[in-house]
């Protein structure tokens, strides 16, 4: 047998066995203690972030309505991708997948990263607008190995395609990692705001505020509950000025040209359309531009992004006559039959000043100095006048400063003057300048939008409404400077004759429209300078005009600028007119209810855009863009 | 020899613990898989409990002096069975044995943790000294040392490690001389880095992040935090049956098999790891107990062979749940969900009252 009783059991060692036992257990169940009871707090907080997970609600912006309340501006919905940063270290570890996966660059991923560092862990950021099919299969299919990414429904801007009112609504883009800093938890990365006209102006009325979903999540991040959802809150819509039907016109008659056009109504400082040229395509800036893109729009020597009807300070060239003429009427320092014979040229201080017509007007007046634009006739006007009393009047009437457009970084235009050059050249002004000045050349620079408000105001009487893009502005600033009946009546005569009487205009005259206005064609450069240039380059004169109708109170009137149009009746004018005769022609078959503008003579097609984006709005808001943007097709 | 096998002579004390672990664990389960695709899972775990119960009363019956006298013959087969699967094993599933559908191997592995119970009972109640010699130390560390070896290279580093409890437990009762002990332990840390130069990737991975586990997060270390989430989450007196977020939710790992505690300690609170800790410290002191009224030395070894098995898992599965130990796929006995790891416990205690049923023979 191999087994048998010669030893007695170990009983000792068997007891320390049982001591060991009961010595394990108990440092197990102290290890529990600890967890359970003394740390318990902290891992219920733990657990608590684990399984609870907030995600943004974006609220939609407000949408840009034109003035019969069809959209211009809309949002559609699209999905970015949010990267979940609560667990740092797993973010680490997963960032060159995520960037490969979802094609960021890793730099760029990391710098967003570290611009986020004050944003807290819970809160997700941003790192991809504008998710396509294979993010998000990416993201499905990578839900167990990388549970940190998450996808939210946004309200992305759509603006009309081609640059259409562009610089008007301006564009939206991410705020900046300053920005986030400064806004004490307002912004988060990612987030995006106005950044450029409309958009910007408007911001605080159209930014929404984000709601909030806390949900409960299992291990995969799969939606197991919710605890609460904060509902976001839609930024409010804004109706604009804008005639959708006059702009459609405008951004036609400017397309392929280098340039601005702005329609004003003068009694009530309505602008209803703005253009500017070339003009980008606003879409691009609604996801994130590639920075290639914006540099090449930024650097293009065209500099599409200024806007010319409030940012272009160009010589007004001769569509200053009508200042100039209603300040020889006003301060009577000339008596108004006043007439000089105009050869062609004149001498003045030992210089030769040419007339653009070589052959000369013949005798002049007031009345014919206008319809002709003789510039000798002005010459002589300005020598007369002098320079402070020029400047006198038309800033009185609105040049040199801001018109106060609800529109950013507007600028003011510059009316020189003695004091004027003594306080920013500390020198001398020279008669001579004067001369120059008086056919709006010189140092005298104007925008397109100054000079629609300018003389839109004198054909009124001498009130100067301030020109606003939001509809029901409260307040809108006027300017009174009364010009006497009679002047204005002479005034409004001769820019009639502009047209209607054989003048500079002639060409753009309309049956049955009372169609004022005045060309305009400036030098880029004074003839020193193109000397200097020595004739390398061709600098062509801008084009400009100015019109409006119908003569007395009138209620449209159209800046146009064509740079390097040359001539102000040929490419200037044509451009005024057709936004005029629109303007009529709508008005006159609004009466009869069939008004349409024939668009398939544009390339500009608003209701593509206008239909796709109906499905996506909302049926409580605004049930009238729907049939608008029926009845204009 | 003559057979006394009355009913009452049965240990019902021990069984009564077993089936209040047992309780525990097909309660556990269920409230773990009850909400996900493994519903049901409790019901199969009971069929197990069951085989178990009738297999560890058919093996009571058989008295252990037999089954120890064809050790050798075990033992043989035992190791045959190990080439075998590192054979076919290899060829056929190479590195993913760990995956629970190719339970071929842990079947292996649990049959042999039976065999070397049986295999040194018989091997020290032969030595028929006080004190154990070098020579019987070392012809004992030879004979754990084959089986450990074949296990290591399926690898199943886990089940492996099962066996040295086995063999340590076995010397010191078997009375190991103390110097001897020192040179085994000193021998034992040299090998550490020899050892170490051995382990796969992923079982290096492990120890490391078990060492430093903020530097993985989402791989074992993942698991261990989360596990521990779960367990101070619970509090004292838990979350409630079916409610634990992070069971529930799935957050904490193999929620109904090896982290079962885990899940445990979230809905029953510190509470019930109280409880069911004393269960197993009940368990293994009436495991202790009956070896002390062991009717010889080889009955005393067989009863504590299992109760060394037994405290290792518990040992290290608990340590691995609260985090002191890093995840080595041990699962928890009579809680743990799996077949072939309840049939094994249930063997172990059938060779456990087999013993009992004879402690008056003589």
């Amino acid at each position: 047998m191999w087994f048998g009783n010669e030893h007695k059991l170990p009983q000792a060692r068997l007891t320390i066995v049982s001591y060991v036992i009961i010595g394990m257990i108990g440092l197990l169940l102290f290890g529990f203690w600890k967890l359970q009871i003394i740390e318990s707090e902290h891992y219920a907080q733990l657990a608590e972030r684990n399984r609870i997970r907030a995600i943004p609600l974006i609220a939609p912006r407000g949408r840009m309505l034109d003035r019969e309340g069809r959209v211009l501006v809309d949002n559609y919905p699209s999905f970015s991708i949010l990267l979940l940063r609560d667990d740092p270290q797993a973010v680490e570890r997963n960032l060159p997948q995520i960037a490969e996966g979802l094609g960021v660059p890793l730099e760029d991923l990391q710098k967003q990263l570290d611009e986020s560092k004050g944003v807290p862990k819970f809160q997700p950021i941003m790192i991809k607008p504008e998710a396509s099919q294979a993010d998000i299969a990416f993201i499905e299919s990578h839900r167990v190995d990388i549970p940190l990414l998450e996808m939210v429904m946004v309200q992305r801007r759509r603006y009309m395609p081609g640059g259409f009112m562009a610089h008007a609504s301006g564009y939206v883009g991410e705020v900046s990692a300053e920005q986030v800093e400064k806004s004490n938890g307002r912004y988060r990365p990612g987030d995006f705001e106005g950044k450029t006209g409309l958009e910007r102006q408007f911001n605080e009325i159209l930014v929404g505020t984000d709601g909030l979903r806390r949900m409960l999540v299992n291990s995969v991040g799969k939606e197991v509950g919710r605890l609460e959802q904060k509902e976001p809150v839609p930024g409010k819509p804004i109706q604009l000025t804008i005639d959708y039907d006059l702009q459609v016109v405008a951004e036609q008659a400017l397309a392929g040209r280098k340039g601005a056009l702005v329609a004003l109504d003068p009694r009530t400082g309505d602008v209803l359309a703005m253009t500017s040229h070339p003009a980008p395509d606003s879409n691009l800036f609604a996801v994130r531009i590639p920075r290639e893109e914006w540099k090449q729009l930024n650097e293009d020597p065209d500099r599409p992004l200024i806007n010319r009807a409030i940012q272009a300070q160009l010589a007004p060239g001769s569509v200053f006559k009508v200042i100039m003429a209603t300040a020889m009427l006003e301060s009577k320092a000339i008596p108004e039959n006043f007439s000089i014979f105009c050869t062609g040229s004149t001498d003045f201080y030992g210089r030769v000043f040419h007339c653009w017509q070589k052959h000369g007007h013949g005798s002049v007046s007031l009345h014919k100095g206008v319809v002709q634009s003789c510039d000798v006739f002005f010459y002589n006007v300005g020598k007369r006048l002098g320079i402070d009393r020029i400047a006198y009047y038309a800033s009185q009437m609105g040049l040199g400063k801001k018109t106060g457009i609800d529109l950013p970084a507007e600028q003011s235009g510059l009316m020189p003057s003695e004091e004027w050059k003594d306080r920013v050249f500390h020198q001398k002004w020279y008669p001579g300048e004067t001369i120059s000045v008086a056919i709006g050349q010189g140092a005298i620079v104007t925008t397109p939008l100054q000079l629609a408000r300018t003389i839109g105001g004198i054909a009124l009487g001498g009130i100067f409404k301030q020109p606003h893009l939001l509809k029901d502005t409260k307040q809108v600033r006027e300017e009174r400077f009364p010009i006497s009946e009679d002047t204005t009546e002479k005034v409004t005569q001769a820019m009639f004759g502009v047209v209607n009487e054989g003048g500079t205009a002639a060409g753009v005259r309309l049956e049955g429209i009372e169609l004022c206005g005045k060309t305009g064609s400036a030098q880029v450069i004074g003839a020193e300078g193109l000397k200097r240039a020595g004739r390398q380059r061709q600098f062509k004169d801008n084009a400009w005009f100015v019109g409006y109708a119908p003569r007395r109170n009138p209620e449209i009137v159209v800046a146009v600028l064509v740079q390097e149009g040359e001539h102000g009746a040929s490419a200037a004018a044509p451009l005024a007119r057709d936004v005029i005769k629109a303007y009529y022609d709508k008005k006159s078959k609004r009466n009869q209810q069939q008004y349409t503008v024939d668009y398939k003579r544009f390339e500009v097609n608003p209701n593509a855009a206008v239909a796709q984006a109906q499905p996506v709005a909302k049926p409580e808001s605004h049930p009238r863009d729907v049939h608008a943007a029926k009845s204009v097709r | 020899m003559k057979q006394t096998a009355g009913i009452r002579e049965y240990d019902w004390w021990l069984l009564a613990i077993v089936m209040g672990i047992c309780s525990l664990g097909v309660l556990e389960i269920y409230s773990a898989t009850h909400n996900s695709h493994l519903a049901g899972m409790h019901w199969r775990q009971m069929w197990w409990i069951l085989l178990g119960v009738v297999c560890m009363l058919v093996l009571s019956r058989l008295d252990y002096h037999k089954i120890l006298d064809q050790a050798p013959v075990f033992y043989l087969v035992g190791v045959a069975a190990l080439v075998a699967v590192l054979a076919v094993g290899h060829t056929r599933f190479g590195a993913k044995r760990w995956i629970p559908v190719l339970g071929a191997f842990l079947q292996v592995s649990e049959l042999v943790k039976l065999i070397i119970i049986i295999v040194l009972a018989r091997f020290f109640s032969e030595v028929r000294t006080e004190q154990l010699s070098l020579g019987d130390l070392v012809k004992a560390g030879v004979l754990v040392g084959v089986p450990l070896g074949l296990i290591m290279l399926q690898p199943d580093l886990g089940t492996a490690l099962v066996l040295v409890p086995l063999a340590v437990v076995g010397a010191f009762l078997a009375g190991i001389q103390w110097k001897h002990a020192v040179v085994v332990i000193a021998l034992g840390a040299m090998m550490l880095p020899v050892g170490w130069h051995f382990l796969k990737p992923y079982q290096k991975e492990r120890v490391t992040t078990f060492l430093r586990p903020e530097e993985d997060p989402k791989g074992s270390g993942y698991q261990i935090l989360q596990s521990k989430i779960a367990v101070g989450a619970g509090g004292f007196w838990g979350k409630g049956l079916g409610k634990g977020s992070q069971n529930q939710g799935g957050f904490v790992p193999v929620r109904y098999s090896d982290f079962i505690l885990a899940a445990l300690a979230e809905e029953l609170g510190f509470a019930g790891v109280l409880v069911a800790l004393s269960l197993y410290m009940a368990l293994l002191l009436r495991l202790v107990q009956n070896a002390q009224r062991a009717n010889d030395r080889a009955g005393m070894f067989v009863v504590m062979g299992a109760a060394a098995v037994l405290g290792f898992h518990v040992l290290v599965n608990v340590a691995m749940v609260i985090g002191y130990m890093p995840v080595t796929g041990i699962p928890l006995p009579l809680m743990s969900y799996g077949g072939s790891a309840t049939l094994f416990v249930f063997l172990a205690l059938g060779l456990v009252m087999n013993v009992r049923l004879r402690r008056f023979v003589n």
